[in-house]
């Protein structure tokens, strides 16, 4: 089970983030980790300088601005 | 049926990837075309329209047929074409062309590439932290920080849509000089004391950056994506602000703001002006067409660009995140400074002009 963590301080792009993982890994049945990271701290663990961002498995595959669905599959399938 | 359109939707979509250059050649011409049509199009459709042709409801319609699509086209014009730039400087680039400035030229550099370097004030903290880390100065840093929210391409499409280049023109080097000169005396007054623990002491964090690739489809595909999520949130602050604008011209009387904002008004016209931008949160497309209606009505131009740069450049909400990285002193000095920079141009503004 992959283990996706969303980063961000909690603003709108960050929430709409969260839901679009959470709702196409339920569309595509995938069963995730799915966690919200709001701790400044924890946030910059993963050295981002622009948020929203993505992590899987520990590995930062995205920061700057709501993701596209497209790469969200791709996260969700590899 | 459906099929169909999502086939043609597709082909519509393949036509920018395969041919960037084309493709923008024919949308800047059909641009032009449009825009340089507009004020014969919402004459045509107010005469249209049955009711009375003169009088203020006929004036006021006139003018909001002729703004909001005037003003919205330019506005996805300069964000399309920001969004573009935007993907060569990314904060991650601009961070590694920071780190290691001195101050005074990182000053200038930093304020500069506030302009082009995306920016939103939810990820103004990790940011800061970036840029911390990588060993930017302070004032350095906080020159960024002030350029990037007041003086973006927003602000700068509508203030030259709305009220000139002059002024756009102006607002841009006071928005700079404030930046430079604020982010220089932070720098001076030595306050790496002041940020919070924990942020002194993170790891420092070497700058090296490796530009991705990138090729002239993705950069427009960015540049939709900016115009897809920038227009998208504020298209309605501009109609609602190009609205109140409109009403103010068809209502209002000439002048009328002449006592309170005007250049005779009491030398506290500037401070006050101030004061009120702080506690509201706007972004510059909802500011600006109440901006210019105040200009039109009489209002100086010193107190106003001081309360629009208060509005946007100091703001509540913000000073609430950065108090995550600073410690009050720090916050207070910021605000004190940005304040005293604003205060400064509207003053010397009312009282030259």
């Amino acid at each position: 089970m992959k283990n996706i963590k969303v980063l961000g301080t909690g603003c709108v792009n960050c929430k709409t983030t969260f839901e679009m993982i959470r709702r196409q890994a339920e569309e595509a049945g995938v069963t995730v980790n799915l966690e919200k990271v709001e701790d400044l701290p924890a946030i910059m663990t993963y050295r981002v300088m622009s948020t929203p961002a993505v992590v899987i498995d520990e590995k930062l595959v995205h920061s700057g601005g709501v993701p596209s669905r497209a790469s969200i599959q791709t996260w969700l399938e590899s | 049926m459906w099929n169909m359109v999502l086939h043609s939707k597709s082909e519509l979509k393949i036509f920018p990837e395969d041919y960037p250059l084309i493709f923008l050649l024919v949308a800047v011409l059909l641009w032009v075309m449009i825009y340089s049509h507009l004020s014969d199009f919402s004459v045509v459709l107010v005469a249209a329209l049955p009711m009375a042709q003169t009088g203020h409801l006929a004036d006021a319609l006139r003018f909001l047929v002729f703004e909001v699509p005037k003003v919205l086209m330019l506005l996805i014009a300069v964000v399309m074409v920001m969004g573009m730039i935007n993907s060569w400087f990314t904060p991650e680039r601009t961070r590694a062309i920071l780190a290691g400035k001195h101050e005074g030229i990182g000053n200038i550099m930093a304020a500069t590439l506030g302009i082009v370097t995306p920016f939103c004030s939810c990820s103004a903290v990790p940011l800061f932290i970036g840029f911390v880390q990588a060993g930017v100065p302070l004032g350095v840093t906080f020159s960024f920080l002030i350029a990037a929210p007041m003086v973006n391409e927003i602000a700068l499409a509508l203030l030259f849509a709305l009220v000139g280049w002059k002024v756009a023109l102006l607002y841009l080097g006071l928005g700079l000089s404030i930046a430079i000169a604020a982010g220089w005396v932070i720098g001076r007054l030595h306050m790496e004391a002041h940020l919070e623990d924990w942020v002194r002491e993170m790891a420092r964090i070497d700058p090296a950056f490796r530009p991705g690739k990138l090729s002239m489809a993705d950069r427009l595909q960015a540049g939709f994506q900016s115009v897809h999520d920038i227009v998208g949130r504020v298209w309605l602050y501009v109609i609602a602000g190009v609205t109140i604008g409109a009403g103010i011209h068809g209502y209002v009387p000439q002048d009328y703001m002449a006592g309170m904002m005007g250049k005779d008004a009491s030398w506290w016209s500037v401070p006050a002006a101030i004061l009120i931008g702080v506690p509201m949160y706007s972004n510059a497309a909802g500011i600006i067409p109440i901006v210019e209606a105040l200009l039109a009505k009489g209002a100086a131009l010193g107190s106003v660009l001081a309360f629009m740069m208060s509005v946007i450049a100091l703001s509540f909400p913000e000073m609430v995140i950065l108090r995550k990285v600073l410690k009050p002193r720090l916050i207070a000095t910021f605000a004190g400074v940005v304040a005293s920079g604003i205060l400064i141009v509207g003053l010397v503004f009312d009282a030259v002009l």
